[in-house]
């Protein structure tokens, strides 16, 4: 029997407090720092909408990731996180806007289990498919009944500005600090779930449904679990989306091609890692930005909006396609190696011995 | 090599022997067996630890399995061997409740099943192995043996996230057997890594870990030696011995080294196109003739070398 080339405490000694030690390190300066020397378009246009996409991987990442069941309609319960805090901040005035987004999480997950149903069925690609539904669903009930946007005559809502216990939030920074510290709880407790026996029996479910049974893990409950988990993060990322990134809704900004966005994200940063969440989502966002300037430095006036968003498709398939070949376990891994700083031969020895 | 495989408190076992005693026996249906009574074959009085009645199951008209009886008694290691497409794993899949059986029933701890539950099966004190691995690659070796006590944890999914002292403890205790399990199958330095890249000896020694973690009464074993080198087979039959011999758990494997077959085994039982054409001790099928011809004078030639 050949021993293994890494030793296990290894993985442990360097790893974890590293693992700390950088998410410390973010977290000063993503609250500490940024807020004092960033200008209105980093928050605006980065990072706000960076936290939002990156919690909406996060909450499909509980569900394709972890669990193994794909979904294409990660948008649409965006779109019931969205709505639903809206109505409940319109309707329900004296609620706290804490406690709406709350709530437009559980809606969320609500609509997510029904649409979770299939999942008892079905699998892999028809499981896909069924998750359209709900995508397709979604976006002909908020267009068909003006209820949900308050008769609005153009179906566009224009959200009222964000305040918590009275202080308002509406600036660039103040919208920014408000969905750092929304992504950070919910990031803190899907953490706590991938690391206790629930998050053990997602992985178990999606590695080998049969063995998961036959040792006691409630299959069903176990994938219904995991739609309403998802689609409650999911639709937390709505609100903010919605509320502290664009502050209008209109159903059309949650399309299928939202829902690819965040299938991207989550197979582009890692699949089953949270931190790909984070490097997916930087990742979709920052990279338009750069292709713009990029193609206005190379092309100047040739460079126009069409052709930029062309290249985008292109180039972004091209990743997608380079990610899936080299590395299916996407950013995450390759900041793996980075962090880790270890040598190649070790690596590939760990990756196939 | 020889290390103490952790010794728990036995009370499950003690409950589990005492249990059933009142109603009819399953046992009784070794009486229509075609093979001599054995030396060992379990009493009318004990309970068995499995007993299949008459199970026929087929698909689509292939029959897999035609009124097949079996019994086994607690703390007995049998063995179920024939040729490819016997209905061996048709046999272990219908005592786990993977297939429904067309008619017939099975008996687990005292209560019979038309389909073992799948879902309780780890409550009623039934482990397995499958013939293909089946390990959860994404997850550490630790982690897989530890998911082998999922169906004992009381504590729900908020109790876990707050890190309750209920979760807590659990926690704990699953991490505490899971290391024993770790130790006893020496599989210490691969603790923390993902099943996934290691070697097949090592993963089908991690999900014996996974399935004795939870001390089954009952261990339900898929061809466990197949892919194994000699020496590994040599190994992983002290293993199951030991096991057996410390805890007492009843062991039915499906086997095809006719060697590691008659050196483990209690009883054995042979299948031949979904039929039970023999049922003894090692010796007793070793000089069957029906056996002989059907299987093992055939078996033993291709498999010359292996000795016993």
């Amino acid at each position: 029997m050949t021993d293994a080339v890494l030793k296990p405490s290894e993985t442990s000694a360097s790893g974890l407090p590293l693992t700390a030690l950088g998410v410390g390190a973010l977290l000063v300066v993503a609250f500490g720092v940024l807020p004092l020397v960033g200008g209105e378009y980093l928050f605006d246009a980065i990072l706000t909408p960076f936290l939002a996409l990156a919690l909406a991987g996060l909450g499909l990442n509980i569900l394709t990731g972890y669990t193994g069941q794909v979904s294409l309609g990660s948008s649409a319960f965006m779109a019931v996180g969205a709505y639903a805090a809206y109505n409940l901040s319109l309707r329900l005035p004296g609620l706290p806007f804490l406690l709406d987004i709350l709530l437009a999480g559980v809606v969320a997950a609500a609509v997510g289990l029904v649409f979770g149903l299939p999942s008892l069925r079905l699998r892999g690609f028809y499981l896909a498919v069924s998750t359209l539904a709900a995508q397709f669903f979604v976006q002909w009930v908020f267009n068909k009944f003006g209820w949900f946007s308050n008769g609005s005559a153009s179906g566009v809502i224009t959200v009222p500005p964000l305040t918590i216990a009275g202080v308002a939030l509406d600036g660039s920074v103040g919208r920014y600090l408000f969905s750092l510290s929304v992504v950070t709880l919910v990031t803190l407790l899907v953490w706590r779930i991938t690391r206790s026996a629930t998050g053990r029996s997602l992985i178990a479910v999606r590695d080998h449904e049969t063995a998961a049974r036959v040792i006691g893990v409630p299959v069903l409950r176990v994938k219904l679990f995991a739609f309403g988990l998802s689609s409650f993060v999911i639709g937390v990322a709505g609100v903010l989306w919605a509320f502290a990134y664009l502050r209008t809704i209109e159903p059309a900004g949650f399309n299928l091609d939202r829902s690819f966005q965040i299938l991207f994200i989550v197979i582009i940063g890692g699949l089953a890692s949270i931190r790909g969440a984070f490097l997916g989502a930087g990742l979709i966002v920052v990279f338009p930005l750069v292709l713009a300037r990029l193609g206005e430095a190379l092309l100047g006036g040739l460079f126009d909006s069409g052709v930029l968003e062309m290249s985008q498709r292109i180039v972004l398939g091209l990743l997608i396609i380079g990610f899936l070949i080299a590395e299916p376990a996407g950013l995450s891994a390759l900041l793996d190696r980075a962090l880790l700083n270890r040598g190649w031969r070790r690596l590939t020895a760990r990756a196939r011995p | 090599m020889e290390r103490a495989f952790p010794q728990g408190p036995l009370s499950r076992w003690q409950a589990g022997e005492g249990r059933g005693g009142g109603n009819r026996s399953p046992n009784h249906v070794i009486g229509a067996t075609p093979m001599p009574a054995a030396a060992l074959a379990p009493s009318p009085d004990t309970p068995a630890a499995l007993a299949v009645e008459r199970v026929s199951l087929s698909f689509g008209g292939v029959v897999a399995l035609s009124e097949v009886d079996l019994s086994v008694a607690p703390g007995e290691i049998r063995a179920i061997i024939g040729p490819n497409g016997a209905g061996k794993s048709s046999l272990l899949n219908v005592v786990s409740g993977l297939y429904k059986p067309d008619q017939g029933r099975v008996w687990l701890s005292g209560h019979s099943f038309a389909q073992t539950p799948t879902d309780r099966l780890a409550h009623l004190g039934v482990a397995r192995t499958f013939q293909n691995l089946a390990l959860f690659k994404g997850l550490s070796v630790l982690d897989n043996v530890a998911s082998g006590l999922t169906h004992s944890l009381r504590a729900g999914v908020l109790a876990q996230i707050v890190g309750s002292p209920l979760a807590r403890r659990e926690k704990r205790a699953v991490e505490e057997r899971a290391e024993e399990a770790i130790a006893f199958f020496h599989l210490d330095s691969y603790r923390d890594r993902p099943v996934g890249g290691l070697p097949y000896g090592v993963q089908k020694r991690v999900e014996l870990a996974r399935a004795l973690i939870a001390r089954p009464h009952l261990l339900l074993l898929d061809e466990p030696m197949a892919g194994m080198t000699l020496t590994e087979k040599r190994e992983l039959t002290g293993y199951i011995r030991a096991v057996r011999d410390r805890h007492n758990t009843t062991i039915v494997l499906i086997e095809h080294d006719i060697g590691v077959v008659m050196g483990l085994s209690d009883r054995i039982a042979v299948l031949d196109y979904g039929r039970r054409i023999a049922d003894g001790t090692p010796e007793e099928i070793r000089n069957n003739q029906t056996v002989i011809d059907a299987y093992l004078g055939v078996a033993h030639d291709l498999e010359a070398g292996e000795g016993i």
